[in-house]
């Protein structure tokens, strides 16, 4: 485990880093915001975003061994279908979240054989 | 300031609003906070880490890599290489984001500081007027305030809770999911969510490490083909679901 100054330094470099990608792109887009190719992308990307980070969080998912992502095509369509009907953020993440802790726990821990 | 009662009334429903719109994601930031926590005492640092990582890099996934990086003693330039490539996404948040609603500088330091996913999806799918300075700038506080508060209670209960945290990740995977309905719903639009798909599955394949960078980027790529193609003179509010 290196010193403490070394992880101060660490977490400075990643930090300057974040806040730069975060502080440039304002700087080049502001002037650019009535344009419709900028206003197109500004409606269409959020849903474009989400969708990705939905799959990039679940890309290690490991489906050749047990229990092939069943717990979390589960919880997922439980998650979905339930924001669908009810339109709740917080109980769609909660019953959602709540199916997967109790799948994996019963099929991991339960003696199920892959 | 002869109308500062009123300004004041309306900042504080502004909060209370804020409150509401960051309840849902609070439900994941704090225990995905917490599991963060337990990553960071586990991995030999002091508890008091856990909320330094949060303020100095506030960016989740990059949060739990640094752990791993800083443990490995990775030279400064591979830390500032990866944390580009991976945070190279919020990139494109700048497009939506609606920073021009807030005011002054060090506000508006404070939203560009504090744009993450979850502020970014929180805002840039609220209607246009709703979007209050004192809104955008509670909804950022609240989301870090979760976080860091998940963060240093995980940290400090330590080794007691790793099985049951382990499943609590799939909030984020839920958060996400959910987020992906509202924007959907919002732009009222199907074709890019499906080509987001087909853009997720493509980076996969050629690029899994760097998955999340190269499927953004080729769907900034297909939407700037998709705006060509839809011809100059439409305004993009006038988008119709194609289905």
């Amino acid at each position: 485990m290196p010193e403490g100054p070394a992880i101060l330094a660490s977490l400075l470099v990643a930090g300057a880093v974040t806040v730069a990608l975060r502080a440039v792109p304002f700087v080049v887009i502001e002037p650019l915001r009535r344009s419709s190719v900028i206003r197109f992308l500004g409606l269409h990307l959020p849903a474009g975003i989400m969708v990705i980070l939905t799959i990039y969080t679940l890309q290690d998912v490991p489906l050749r061994s047990w229990p092939h992502a069943l717990p979390e095509v589960v919880a997922l369509t439980v998650t979905v279908a339930l924001h669908l009907w009810r339109r709740s953020a917080v109980l769609s993440i909660l019953a959602g979240t709540a199916t997967y802790v109790v799948l994996t726990s019963w099929l991991v821990s339960g003696g199920a054989i892959g | 300031m002869g109308r500062a009662t009123g300004r004041d009334a309306g900042r504080r429903g502004d909060r209370r609003a804020a409150v509401r719109d960051t309840i849902g994601v609070g439900l994941g930031l704090f225990p995905i906070g917490m599991a963060f926590g337990v990553l960071v005492v586990q991995s030999g640092f002091a508890w008091w880490w856990t909320p330094l990582f949060s303020v100095l890099v506030y960016a989740g996934s990059m949060e739990f890599l640094m752990v791993g990086l800083i443990s490995a003693a990775t030279p400064l330039a591979s830390i500032a290489a990866t944390t580009f490539l991976v945070n190279s996404r919020h990139l494109f948040y700048a497009l939506s984001f609606p920073r021009h609603r807030v005011d002054g500088r060090l506000g508006r330091a404070y939203a560009t500081y504090a744009l993450t996913d979850e502020a970014y999806a929180l805002t840039a799918t609220l209607p246009e007027p709703e979007l209050t300075s004192t809104r955008i700038l509670a909804i950022q506080v609240l989301c870090q305030a979760y976080w860091v508060t998940g963060g240093i209670v995980g940290a400090l209960s330590g080794r007691a809770l790793p099985e049951s945290i382990r499943g609590f990740g799939f909030a984020l995977v839920a958060l996400f999911a959910v987020l992906a309905l509202d924007a959907i719903r919002a732009a009222r639009d199907v074709p890019t969510p499906l080509l987001a798909v087909g853009c997720a599955l493509a980076a996969a394949r050629i690029a899994h490490e760097r998955m999340l960078v190269v499927a953004l980027g080729l769907l900034v790529v297909v939407l700037l083909v998709r705006h060509r193609t839809r011809g100059p003179g439409a305004p993009p509010g006038d988008v119709v679901p194609d289905a």
